[in-house]
């Protein structure tokens, strides 16, 4: 796929990738070996006919492959950008034994694309019944969870505390990798389907999960608010001015336009010499937009060494062609400061990895004597989040140890009617696995209230459906009437 | 896939109900429905920089408790700002907001919020509402811009069966307002002012002394105002001994805890202001800190001024312009 030169694109907000023309689409479908087992749909978190909207692009029929990709898939053009596809789909592709694995997230993405383009939007026709379902938070979670309510024929009502739908798609990830038109036409979606956004609402304080359920008529709610409470390094220096959380230079970014200050009110704050701290996603967004914002150095700091970072392997790429430095197996030891309050720079410390920890990799151990120290003026943390704690605060549903929602395996919180997903309930994770959380959820929800999920096949064990073989593909034209 | 009550549809369904179909149309522009007319029921200018705006929230007027506040953005390209809340009528469904012009929105904000106008959007009521405690003996201390929002307070603390003195601080006696909502909630009442020119000359510190002297038994003191106020509040207090809350106001964005802005140092810990907050010890607070954290963002909000007033001129010269071209034509 062609992208956008490094040179150019670290001067602008533009999409980095910039999408398959329709011959590039159709000669990467034709890649597709459409094998008998079907590695991919597994390997999709929800479940994708992939074979199946791949099939459709290679016959030019892209509407029929809108139409597959919509039976599962609610927000392609979303998914088809931020999905990790090497460690699912694509990581379990039967070309990728051998070759390179079929892009089966830009072709999916090409589709979404020419969807919002085109402006198809697959309406399913909805029986109405009377359930009014409420859903806490409007990002990834959310969105899926209310489509797949909407679409079973409840009054689906969303909540955001931001002014804007979207939750982290809007203020987190920035419009380079992701942009708002896009959110907005998959937002848009969503209310063809009745969804009912609304904004300025902060659940918890304005009303409580019990009042909605209580007083206000919510037969369930869901409650997908994200994890969201940036933590921080607790090195020296930390509450100077210059230092600040990944989130906030992201949604100052994002979602208030900072970057378009004082057109916008909302200042950014700029840095000559900008030092991220972590090397997950977010971090990368962080840097890229410093890069773009016109920092002149933008490092990377990394206590663990590249094969560690979570970050995607593309992201790292894309952060390195722009030019931000990478400082792996260095550790932050303390915020310089100029003595006006503000950063002058930072201290750290070399590290070399030690034996395997808990998580499986290994720790890093500083090197005695290895402190340096270098120049910086602006202190970028993406350490990660813990549990926000409103939900805590403000309602009886029952937390773990860390804050996060106690919710069973089908998501289920200890009050009756509510359910969770998402990093509210298992922390910092991705868009992809939030959204499968949402339609878990959803899928819980209709149990509990008692309508049938058909959506889901009734799997009684073993590869076989009402007694015929699930690999028949006859089955799925079988239509009850 | 699709065998049963979702059918996707290219042709129109026969058994179609246009109802469901029509519920909600597609809106381009992404506005929403209900919480979005915050209409400005009443405003009331206390000096030339301090103004009050009642905005019409019915639900927020039934869930807002006194120390809770909003976050405000004017206009759709405006900046979200923390405003304390100072009052809340859940009869008639508003709450009141207290603000002095001091940066680019609050100015702006005092031109352009007129009764009927709206708000873009306001959100809230957000951070742990002030512990009205069984304190027996309390004083509520305003300073300036806090005058407004300690009013809640002080009225709670009466309703809970409190003996409740007031000290609110101005500059000068043109400033003084709502001299008569705490009379009728407090049972004694300081007025400070810079010059004498109403109640006794000096800060409010002076205010909490006198009324430490005559009162030896006052258990709670609760300040709320600009940092170096309730910062010399908390060390009035602290040879005392007197537990002293604080309502703490640095720069936020969101105000529900996600991007950490907010954070300040209380005691050896960090708390965020917008969830963990807004009231803490004010014995624990580190308050250069806070002032310091406060001035970030000062040379932006200068150009933001700026930016605003040229804009503003711009926008009176094409005016001007306009109604002189329209005067010719005629």
């Amino acid at each position: 796929m062609r992208e956008q030169d490094p040179v150019v694109r670290s001067k602008n907000f533009e999409e980095v990738a910039c999408g398959y023309h329709p011959d590039d689409a159709l000669r990467e479908s034709e890649r597709c070996l459409m094998c008998p087992d079907q590695p991919c749909v597994s390997g999709c978190p929800v479940g994708i006919n992939i074979p199946g909207f791949i099939k459709k692009i290679g016959e030019k029929d892209l509407r029929g492959a809108y139409d597959i990709l919509t039976e599962t898939s609610l927000l392609p053009a979303i998914c088809g950008r931020v999905c990790p596809q090497e460690s699912q789909c694509e990581g379990v592709c039967t070309v990728g034994e051998s070759l390179e694995a079929v892009a089966i997230g830009r072709l999916e993405r090409f589709v979404g694309d020419t969807a919002i383009k085109e402006g198809w939007a697959n309406i399913p026709y909805i029986e109405p019944n009377r359930f009014k379902v409420g859903i806490v938070g409007s990002g990834p979670a959310g969105m899926a969870c209310a489509a797949d309510m909407a679409k079973a024929g409840c009054d689906v009502t969303v909540f955001e505390a931001f002014h804007q739908p979207g939750g982290v798609l809007k203020y987190g990830i920035p419009d380079f990798r992701l942009p708002n038109t896009v959110i907005d036409a998959e937002i848009n979606n969503l209310r063809l389907l009745g969804v009912k956004f609304e904004c300025n609402t902060l659940v918890g304080r304005l009303f409580s999960i019990e009042q909605m359920i209580s007083e206000m008529g919510y037969d369930a709610v869901f409650v997908g608010v994200g994890a969201g409470y940036p933590t921080m390094l607790g090195i020296p220096g930390d509450s100077l001015n210059g230092v600040l959380s990944a989130n906030e230079l992201l949604t100052r970014c994002n979602l208030m336009r900072a970057k378009e200050f004082p057109n916008f009110d909302t200042p950014q704050p700029i840095g000559r010499r900008v030092a991220v701290v972590g090397a997950g996603n977010t971090a990368m967004d962080a840097m890229r937009v410093s890069v773009r914002l016109g920092a002149e150095k933008v490092y990377c700091i990394y206590r663990r060494s590249r094969k560690e970072a979570p970050a995607r392997v593309e992201e790292v790429h894309h952060a390195e062609q722009e030019g931000v430095e990478f400082h792996w197996l260095t550790n932050p030891v303390a915020v310089l400061d100029d003595g006006k309050g503000s950063v002058r720079g930072m201290r750290c410390v070399r590290m070399e990895l030690g034996e395997p920890d808990e998580s499986g990799r290994r720790r890093p151990v500083p090197v005695a004597g290895s402190e340096f120290d270098f120049e910086a003026d602006l202190i970028v943390y993406a350490i990660g989040t813990n549990a926000n704690p409103i939900m805590g605060q403000t309602s009886k549903l029952r937390l773990n140890k860390w804050g996060y929602i106690d919710a069973d395996d089908s998501l289920a919180t200890s009050i009756a009617g509510v359910f969770a997903g998402g990093d509210i309930v298992t922390g910092a994770a991705t868009v992809i696995e939030a959204m499968g959380a949402g339609r878990k959820a959803a899928a819980s929800m209709k149990a509990y209230l008692g309508i049938r999920d058909a959506s889901l096949p009734y799997q009684t064990g073993g590869d076989t459906l009402f007694g015929i073989d699930l690999r028949e593909r006859n089955f799925a034209r079988v239509r009850v009437a | 896939m699709d065998h049963c009550r979702v059918f996707l549809r290219h042709e129109p369904c026969p058994r179609i109900s246009t109802d469901v179909l029509t519920v909600q149309p597609a809106s381009p522009d992404l506005k929403v429905s209900k919480m979005s007319n915050f209409e400005i029921v009443t405003r009331e200018d206390f000096s030339d920089v301090t103004y009050l705006l009642e905005v019409r929230h019915p639900l927020m007027a039934k869930a807002a408790k006194p120390g809770q506040f909003v976050i405000v953005m004017l206009n759709e390209h405006g900046e979200r700002i923390p405003l304390t809340i100072a009052d809340f009528d859940r009869e008639k469904g508003t709450i009141t907001l207290v603000i002095q012009a001091v940066g680019k929105t609050t100015r702006q904000m005092q031109q352009e919020c007129l009764v009927g106008t709206s708000l873009y959007a306001i959100v809230g009521p957000m951070g742990i509402p002030s512990p009205i405690s069984h304190a027996k003996k309390v004083v509520c201390v305003g300073g300036g811009l806090g005058v407004a929002p300690i009013y809640p307070q002080a009225r709670g603390f009466k309703e809970s069966g409190a003996y409740v003195i007031g000290v609110v601080g101005f500059r000068n006696k043109d400033l003084v307002f709502w001299e008569d909502k705490f009379r009728a909630c407090c049972d004694e009442f300081i007025i400070c002012t810079d010059d004498g020119s109403a109640g006794i000359k000096g800060l409010v510190t002076a205010g909490i002394l006198q009324a430490i002297e005559k009162h030896p038994d006052i258990e709670e003191v609760v300040a709320i105002g600009p940092p170096i106020m309730m910062k010399g509040c908390a060390d009035a207090t602290r040879p005392y001994k007197i537990k002293t809350m604080v309502s703490l106001n640095p720069v936020m964005v969101d105000g529900t805890g996600m991007c950490g802005g907010c954070r300040v140092k209380i005691g050896d810990q960090v708390k965020f202001a917008c969830v963990d907050g807004p009231d803490f010890d004010g014995h624990l607070v580190d308050f250069d800190d806070l002032m310091m954290r406060l001035r970030r963002y000062t040379k932006e909000e200068r150009m933001a001024l700026d930016h605003w007033e040229k804009e503003k001129g711009c926008r009176l010269q094409k005016a001007v312009e306009s109604s002189i071209d329209s005067a010719i034509l005629k």
